[in-house]
């Protein structure tokens, strides 16, 4: 394990001494440097303080762990690897990533998941311990989003307007959503058994790392969440002349 | 289904004495036009199918097609002109948003055609391409401020990345699946062969081209398709795509029936599902964002390829322009209003945006003004037609050019404008394999280089004439241009002198 002492260093210097640390790396005094592991395949790095916007961006397999909170747009863009937050992200997280995993014990921001997609074996996982924000999974094309609830279930488990444009994908809610309201182009109903078996396993790797209890986690109740059509926008156009 | 009030726009005129009934023209129209009556041995033409592509005309071997326009007409109404009527009638009976392709057909004012070059005579010798030296090779990228020495005093030569061209031209973007396979091998393999750029559009980069790579723009766009590490790593360099031209504050959408096959592979989206690419980034609301964008593009590809930031022009572009030269990008892409598009709106394409000639001008000073002009290079396109085009954009003050219609004329194209039909009789905007076969890359590549090295020379004759021998010399050089037909506030804009003065 390759220590770094991020104090003092900005974005370009500290990726710079992550590329090149030869095995996995722990960085300490992490204050808001940006792009942490853009772009690498191969690192696993714990990050200890708080990461900057576009954490993990491009991600191409590194796993990467952050205790403490994450900003803006993690994971944007990823296409494989994890990214594990110990507390709370900002918004635009999972931006139109395609595969790889990202846990969040926290809070996710306005647009986790936005225009997630996927593609036969890349199927991207986004699973939110807490809250989402408004625009939970907008235009969401693909993958699957859980939003478990777990921290003040009192509270409503996600914001306004909660797939909008969606047209692919399945976001899970842990809640009856009887006070979420959709967006007419998809369909939301309770969990069925089957839809529980596909996010059984993401669900039991989040309750392993954060320290849940499995059964008590999966009892739900769930909601899911489909899109009516993967082809919204057919009958919008007619040929000019 | 009630009246079609749709009159046909076109009418086949087929000349029975030539005819021989060979069926080509029903073989090779993809909107079944033409077919063959057993019963009265002849062939018969469905016109309300034809969008005049001409490839049935191209290849009749007996010469015996010719598709006119149809002179039945509306009555005359300079207000209610005929295709504003027949736009109605189309929307009453779908209720459908008007789609359209290619650049703008409206009158506009094209800015180039209203530009003239100037010439040396007597006082300073012009300079014959033929015989001498000139250079026509151009580097994109940040200039430095200022020149810098190590300790011993030698010159530092790190540059930021440049991209070279061999000329100040390059292929635009085009995205696999609006247009086909064999277009993208015959703009690939152009661009190797001479020694400039191709740009993948926003639908990824198929397998087979990226040992094309170091002669590819690989473009970053809201929708992200296709976008993945190797993807970054493959091209020479990254553009992020904020607008287009033809259709500026608006994203795309390709139709789940074009994402088959390869398209799907190539886009890494499932077949058959709505390619959407939302109007903005979703991550982008400020200069700052962009910044954020551009710079994490350069460090997922380790500072090493320059980050080009696209844009249409719209009404604020030169202050637009001021930002993105601050977000850190190292080129600026301007898109005009009359570029072309695989599918539009119509009220968006041909209603919205500014010329690039009045954006080009107006951004290329901003930036001088600012002291920020060594920030970026500048590529305009949209639309760039001919050698010319491209010399006035560069005393203009662009440093290279993107050309796409005219890459696609030279492949073939007819410019029939439903390239959103997905039925491009000539194998460029189609995913149909049949159609797709049509076009040869071997020869489309050839077309492209013949077509380049044409305008290379021609760019090379218009500057001997001027006396100018490096595409740098000319590089915003406005005296060598004057307006014919301007007004005092369009020579002001474009910063340059009426012919005369």
């Amino acid at each position: 394990m390759v220590f770094i002492d991020a104090a003092g260093l900005d974005h370009q210097a500290l990726n710079q001494k992550i590329r090149e640390a030869p095995e996995d790396t722990l960085i300490e005094n992490c204050l808001g440097q940006r792009f942490i592991g853009a772009g690498t395949c191969d690192k696993t790095i714990e990050i200890h303080g708080i990461p900057g916007n576009a954490l993990g961006a491009y991600l191409n397999g590194s796993h990467l762990s952050v205790k403490g909170n994450a900003q803006d747009a993690v994971g944007d863009t990823m296409n494989n690897g994890s990214i594990i937050v110990y507390g709370s992200i900002g918004d635009a997280a999972g931006y139109a990533m395609r595969g790889g995993k990202i846990y969040v014990k926290g809070n996710a921001g306005y647009r986790a998941g936005i225009h997630m997609k996927a593609y036969q074996d890349k199927k991207p996982v986004m699973v939110i311990g807490g809250r989402a924000g408004s625009f939970l999974g907008e235009y969401q094309a693909g993958g699957l989003i859980a939003v478990l609830n777990l921290e003040k279930p009192s509270e409503k488990c996600v914001g306004y307007f909660p797939c909008t444009g969606m047209h692919g994908g399945k976001v899970f809610l842990r809640s009856d959503c009887h006070d979420v309201v959709f967006p007419e182009q998809v369909s939301a109903r309770p969990a069925s058994p089957a839809d529980l078996e596909e996010i059984e396993p993401y669900v039991r790797e989040f309750c392993m790392l954060f320290g849940y209890s499995f059964d008590q986690v999966l009892e739900g109740p769930f909601t899911v969440v489909t899109p009516d059509s993967k082809n919204p926008y057919k009958q919008l156009y007619t040929a000019g002349v | 289904m009630g009246i079609d009030y749709i009159v046909p726009e076109f009418e086949v005129d087929r000349n029975e004495q030539r005819c021989i009934h060979c069926r080509v023209c029903e073989c090779q129209c993809a909107n079944e036009v033409h077919s063959y009556s057993k019963e009265a041995g002849i062939m018969l033409s469905d016109e309300t199918r034809c969008v005049n592509c001409q490839r049935c005309v191209s290849l009749c071997p007996t010469r015996a097609l010719k598709i006119v326009k149809n002179p039945c007409s509306f009555r005359e109404n300079a207000n209610w002109q005929p295709d504003l009527i027949k736009e109605v009638y189309r929307q009453a009976s779908t209720g459908g948003v008007l789609l359209s392709s290619m650049g703008t057909p409206k009158p506009y004012p094209v800015y180039w055609d209203r530009i003239l070059i100037n010439a040396s005579q007597v006082t300073n010798p012009s300079i014959d391409p033929l015989r001498e030296p000139m250079e026509t090779k151009v580097f994109l990228g940040k200039r430095p401020e200022k020149i810098s020495r190590d300790p011993e005093g030698n010159l530092i030569t790190k540059l930021p990345p440049q991209i070279t061209l061999s000329m100040p031209v390059m292929f635009s973007a085009m995205s696999y699946g609006s247009i086909s396979y064999n277009a993208h091998a015959s703009l690939a393999r152009a661009a190797t062969k001479l020694g400039i750029l191709y740009n993948t559009g926003e639908g990824g980069l198929h397998e087979d081209f990226y040992r094309y790579g170091p002669n590819t723009i690989v473009q970053v766009a809201s929708g992200r398709f296709g976008v993945h590490e190797g993807y970054l790593e493959a091209g020479a360099a990254i553009e992020i795509k904020m607008g287009q031209g033809a259709k500026p504050g608006i994203g795309g959408h390709l139709p789940g029936a074009k994402i088959v096959g390869d398209v799907s592979r190539t886009r890494m989206i499932p077949e058959g599902t709505d390619a959407i690419s939302p109007a903005p980034h979703h991550d982008i609301y400020s200069i700052e964002d962009l910044r954020q964008l551009v710079y994490s593009l350069k460090e997922a590809t380790n500072y090493e390829k320059p980050v080009i930031v696209k844009v249409a022009a719209v009404h604020n572009i030169a202050a637009i322009a001021s930002g993105i030269a601050r977000s850190g990008a190292d080129i600026i892409a301007i898109d005009g209003f009359r570029g072309g598009t695989g599918a539009a709106p119509t009220r968006i394409r041909d209603n919205v945006g500014i010329p690039i000639e009045l954006a080009l001008a107006s951004v290329d000073r901003r930036l001088r003004d600012e002291g920020i002009r060594g920030n970026v290079s500048l590529v305009v396109g949209g639309s760039i037609r001919c050698a010319s085009d491209v010399v006035k954009a560069i005393a203009l003050g662009a440093d290279a050019c993107y050309i796409a219609t005219a890459a696609l004329l030279a492949l073939g194209c007819h410019l029939c404008r439903t390239c959103h039909s997905g039925k491009c009789n000539w194998g460029i905007a189609t995913q149909r394999p049949d159609l797709v076969k049509r076009l040869n890359p071997d020869i489309g590549s050839e077309r492209l280089v013949n077509l380049m090295n044409a305008w290379r020379h021609e760019i090379m004759e218009l500057m001997g004439g001027m006396g100018i021998n490096s595409i740098e010399a000319l590089k915003g050089n406005r005296l060598m241009l004057r307006g014919v037909g301007l007004s005092g506030k369009e020579l002001e804009i474009l910063g340059i002198s009426h012919a005369g003065e």
